[in-house]
């Protein structure tokens, strides 16, 4: 209860905030009371539906993504110059290879997060996503290195999860 | 000695480079699209257009908005992208695959040796 009432707060404040940058309305009362409504009627509603907890309002770990995000980037600029000097190269020379992916994260939070990152750097995408496990597509050989994908599901992990949940034994896989 | 002027033609200069490389990349990707064989060898190059590409466009523009709402909705734009991409690209690969079209996942080499076009 204290949990649900802590992202209920915490998705009342963020609604707002967002409500205010995106209208940029912050002294007319007609216009805010609006805004207020509606941060009110999607606050009931996501109450309604059980949403409010941490994978739906994940913005108390937001240094946590914004850190993982600043190496991400860093890794999408690398496999940007790598995919476009690939592309681009007079003589086109490719040989793209499907690999499985062992996955142990346990939340559909970390698991999307590192679904996502895949396929958000260029040269590897996410395929298929299976329970052990993600079918990858990488446009050559270089781009599905298994020590850099099991080095990202690390970073996803403790960006989702925290640095707990990567000392815990991991079951299959 | 005014630096208003400076500081301004400054900033230009960098927001320009940003835009200016960003358009590039989308130009790499748009190329690569056309180049690459194959549906899932041609969503990589897809890629580039969406990550790189839109993100140094809307961190140029942010420079160019400056201390203002237009920066933070920017900014919140270039989240978005960075969001919501992947799981359409995903999304798109993920049907691709199910229908059962098969990757190439042969040595593709159309300019090898010969230049008449080689093993293509």
């Amino acid at each position: 209860m204290a949990s649900r009432l802590f992202y209920g707060v915490l998705l009342a404040l963020v609604l707002a905030v967002l409500w205010l940058l995106l209208s940029g309305y912050w002294f007319k009362p007609l216009l805010v009371g609006f805004g207020v409504f509606a941060v009110i009627v999607a606050l009931v509603a996501t109450a309604r539906m059980g949403l409010l907890d941490g994978e739906s309002v994940p913005f108390a770990r937001l240094p946590q993504y914004l850190k993982y995000w600043g190496w991400l980037g860093a890794e999408i600029f690398k496999a940007n110059i790598a995919v476009v000097r690939i592309a681009m190269a007079p003589d086109l020379n490719i040989k793209p290879v499907m690999t499985r992916v062992a996955v142990t994260a346990k939340s559909d939070m970390a698991r999307t997060t590192y679904a996502n990152s895949i396929t958000l750097t260029p040269g590897t995408v996410t395929v298929e996503v299976e329970e052990t496990g993600f079918l990858v597509h990488a446009l050559t050989e270089e781009f599905a290195d298994q020590d850099a994908f099991r080095d990202m599901e690390r970073r996803s992990i403790e960006a989702v999860e925290g640095k707990k949940a990567l000392e815990k034994p991991r079951g299959e896989a | 000695m005014d630096y208003g002027f400076w500081i301004d033609l400054a900033l230009d200069i960098v927001s320009a480079g940003f835009v200016i490389t960003g358009a590039v990349f989308v130009l790499a990707g748009a190329i690569g699209v056309i180049r690459l064989p194959d549906f899932y060898t041609r969503m990589h190059a897809a890629g580039v257009t969406d990550t790189l590409g839109a993100e140094m466009i809307v961190i140029g523009l942010m420079i160019q908005g400056g201390l203002s709402l237009i920066t933070v909705k920017l900014a919140l734009l270039g989240v978005f992208v960075f969001l919501t991409s992947p799981t359409a690209t995903h999304a798109v690969a993920n049907a691709a695959y199910k229908s059962g079209l098969k990757p190439l996942l042969t040595r593709y080499r159309p300019h090898a040796g010969s230049d008449d076009g080689g093993a293509a």
